[in-house]
């Protein structure tokens, strides 16, 4: 049977056909859909973590215990997770271990562009990169082969455009793994002291021996040979983009990227008489290969920034071919970035960090997008938790000179993800830095996933739901409030207050994201401008919400150029009853009353 | 089949639709035995962001991104969006516009301006052009939120696809309760639009 597939929902399915039962992870733009997928499967565990180590060390667990499973994450979520994962290196597996890093050339949606096939040489793990969804899927069945095979985890990468694109994929039915599930004590193995583990590093380089060897035979890194002119090296996305702009050359396509097969390449060098290397991002391919005494050209003609597409590929190789590019960018058109949505709850709370002035420590979710004018609220945003660590830092930094004037934000997933030990810090360490916890009940940003103060798990099953006030009390932060973030005065009040106190303090800001329709209140009516009592001045506009517009008078007719009591205006604000759905923040900012309900 | 491929870009606001219209056409391009590729980019782009979905079909398909110049339909959902996408046209592309405009932030605050009569501008450019009045034919059916399946009617037009695997396509991709009424407004826009 075939199916359309995005290349997530190709790795949860091959993830199924060879009898995966658990997989695990944390949300994280283009991995996401990777469990969600998985978990519509019957007979498999899959779970949220609450953060990616949390998401490893589960996943090795069940790999002890004999099943096969996957784990699931951003690039940058390896970082999280390096703890445990190089050393699982050392001990190897029992079920096969699977690791999926999906990497973002581009930065479509992370704080940075790493190449993670760097990891697979740093921990010294297998890693198979696939070029379109079909691979995903098959991919992952080999990864799982490989994995206990040579016992040792697997990276399977992808990146955006492999995650994110669909293409036709056969599917089969599936599969259970060999391996038998017991409970068996294996300490030599499992117990990485120093004394085990001197033992095991030698294992794990007779391992990549192997696999070096097993990678030139490797059906999957494919040589095709047309024009023996020009060969290039490449994999995953670039060998499609390659492959589109030159059909006629030929082609040594890896399916494994770590170890490279240096026989097989060796003998594909000795075929063509130029050699390219396609790579996105690092030269990853070229300084082995180039180190295996082979002469070839990559980075020199390609670019170490952003990711590829045909025409990158084209023009570097064959510059002739750049003719007519940039002819006519002449439109200078107003760019359109993503904006919090309209009666967003995090809307208040940063334009009253706007009023006050203050810097604004950020974190990872919707509200970076706080960091757009007008509401300009976000003055830092690094890794995952970061937020409470820097406004400590400031503080401890800068003393008195901070006080009244720092102030620490972070989303409810990203608190509980790895914010908890920061917080922990601030208390132990007698720092003062309030932090604002934006609590909208979900994961919003990569799409409204569960986390463990929702209340649900990724099955759907209910759960204990953490209590966000009570763990901030057992951490020992004595000023724990909560605030209304659709009360623009209240918001401020409780920020003014907690920020000049010298003791830690947490401020909860209660309002779940409107597009969560399971547990959003109901949305009040849609609010309108009247338009004889706008007087233009401006104060709705900076909320920055898509459903206010500000229209010149001049692109208003002549007879709405004064307000009704004869006053002048440049301008006037218009509401879009589509967009608004009533929240009442540009209602307490206006003073001329000019802002109320439709059919008030 | 012809052996070159067809390249079909689909630009507009987030939450218009545009990937779940890109969806369906993908499937119905599998169903009528092409090799088919979309290509998008989920996450920043879905909070009122700027969104543009490639497609790609033919005997067979290796890049899932067209490359620029390459364009053959520009399925525009918004003015501006499609005045965005211009360098990524053929020259003698084909455009169908939704007749429909979402003000970015810039022009939201009154720093900006809106591009003035963008058909025009883009009727100037490429004259093989359609303008649809997609939420006027979608609320004709009573439903404004079909306006992305009245416009995938429009583009069905223009693309080799029996109807059966356009409605097999929309079955697939709604739930049960959403397939007539987004069947009614694909036919709609077919035949009017």
């Amino acid at each position: 049977m075939k199916e359309l597939l995005s290349g997530n929902e190709a790795i949860a399915r091959g993830a199924y056909e060879c009898g995966v039962t658990v997989a695990t992870g944390y949300p994280g733009t283009p991995s996401t859909e990777i469990l969600e997928n998985i978990a519509k499967y019957e007979g498999v565990y899959a779970e949220w973590s609450p953060n990616e180590k949390v998401a490893l060390d589960v996943a090795a667990g069940a790999s002890f215990g004999g099943v096969r499973v996957l784990v699931a994450m951003k690039h940058v979520g390896i970082n999280v997770a390096a703890d445990p994962l190089f050393t699982l290196s050392y001990t190897g597996v029992k079920g096969g271990l699977v690791i999926i890093t999906a990497d973002d050339p581009e930065l479509h949606s992370s704080q940075n562009e790493q190449d993670n096939r760097n990891y697979a040489k740093f921990a010294k793990i297998p890693m198979l990169e696939p070029s379109d969804s079909q691979e995903a899927k098959e991919f992952v069945k080999i990864a799982f082969e490989i994995s206990e095979k040579y016992d040792t985890p697997v990276f399977v990468r992808t990146t955006t455009r492999i995650s994110h694109s669909k293409s036709i994929v056969e599917l089969h039915e599936p599969k259970r793994s060999p391996i038998p599930l017991e409970l068996v004590k294996n300490p030599s193995k499992l117990v990485m002291l120093p004394a085990n583990a001197r033992k095991r590093h030698p294992i794990v380089e007779e391992r990549l021996g192997q696999l070096k060897t097993f990678a030139d035979e490797f059906s999957e890194n494919k040589v095709e040979i047309n024009n023996a002119n020009l060969g290039i090296i490449t994999s995953g996305v670039s060998y499609q983009y390659a492959k589109e702009v030159f059909p006629d050359y030929s082609y040594l396509k890896l399916g494994l990227i770590y170890p490279l097969p240096e026989k097989l390449i060796k003998e594909f060098a000795g075929k063509v008489e130029k050699l390219y290397v396609v790579e996105e991002l690092d030269p990853y391919i070229e300084e082995q290969i180039k180190a295996m005494g082979i002469n070839i050209t990559g980075k020199d003609i390609f670019p170490i920034c952003g990711e590829f597409n045909p025409s990158i590929v084209e023009n570097a190789i064959s510059p002739s071919s750049k003719q007519q590019m940039k002819e006519d960018t002449s439109l200078k058109l107003p760019p359109r970035p993503p904006n919090m949505c309209p009666g967003c709850g995090y809307r208040g709370i940063f334009y009253v960090f706007n009023k006050l002035k203050l810097f604004v420590a950020g974190d990872i979710g919707c509200y970076t997008l706080g960091f757009l004018p007008p509401l300009s609220a976000i003055d830092t945003c690094v890794s995952m938790g970061g937020s409470i660590g820097h406004a400590m830092g400031l503080d401890k930094a800068l003393g008195d000179e901070a006080i009244g004037k720092v102030i620490a934000v972070i989303g409810d997933s990203t608190f509980l993800h790895s914010g908890i030990t920061s917080l922990l810090d601030i208390v132990y360490n007698r720092g003062s830095s309030t932090v604002v916890i934006l609590d909208n009940q979900t994961t919003a940003m990569t799409g409204r996933q569960e986390h463990p103060g929702t209340g649900l798990t990724l099955k759907g099953e209910t759960a204990k739901k953490v209590d966000l006030i009570e763990l901030c009390k057992g951490l020992g932060v004595e000023h724990v409030r909560t605030v209304d973030p659709f009360d623009l005065t209240s918001v401020e009040e409780t920020v003014k207050e907690e920020i000049f106190r010298k003791e830690p303090s947490v401020i909860i800001s209660q309002a779940p994201c409107v597009l969560l329709k399971s547990r959003r209140v109901k949305p009040s009516k849609p609010f309108m401008v009247f338009n004889e009592k706008c007087n233009g001045c401006k104060a709705c506009i900076k909320l920055g919400c898509p459903a206010i517009e500000w229209k010149n008078i001049k692109d208003v007719s002549k007879t709405d150029r004064l307000t009704s009591d004869n006053k002048k205006r440049k301008g006037i604000a218009i509401i879009d009853s589509m967009l608004c759905n009533g929240c009442g923040l540009c209602q307490q900012l206006c003073k001329f009353e000019a802002i109320g309900e439709i059919n008030a | 089949m012809p052996d070159s491929n067809t390249n079909i870009l689909a630009v507009g606001v987030g939450g218009q639709g545009i990937i779940l219209a890109s969806e369906i056409l993908t499937y119905a391009l599998m169903n009528a035995g092409y090799d088919a590729k979309k290509s998008e980019v989920h996450g920043m782009s879905q909070r009122g962001g700027s969104v543009n979905t490639h497609i790609r079909f033919g005997k067979k398909v290796y890049s899932p991104v067209i490359k620029e110049r390459e364009v053959d339909i520009l399925f525009a959902f918004e003015q501006l969006e499609a005045l965005r996408y211009f360098g990524f046209l053929k020259p003698g592309a084909m455009v169908i516009l939704n007749n429909h405009t979402v003000n970015p932030p810039s022009v939201s605050l009154g720093i900006d301006e809106y591009p003035g009569d963008v058909p025009q501008t883009i009727k100037k450019r490429f004259p093989n052009f359609h303008l649809v009045n997609g939420l006027d034919l979608a609320l004709k059916i009573g439903n404004s939120r079909t306006a992305n399946i009245v416009l995938l009617g429009v583009l069905s037009k223009y693309i080799k696809v029996e109807e059966n695997s356009w409605i097999d396509a929309i079955s697939k991709v709604f739930p049960e309760k959403l397939i007539n009424i987004n069947i009614e407004a694909f036919r709609l826009g077919r035949e009017e639009g």
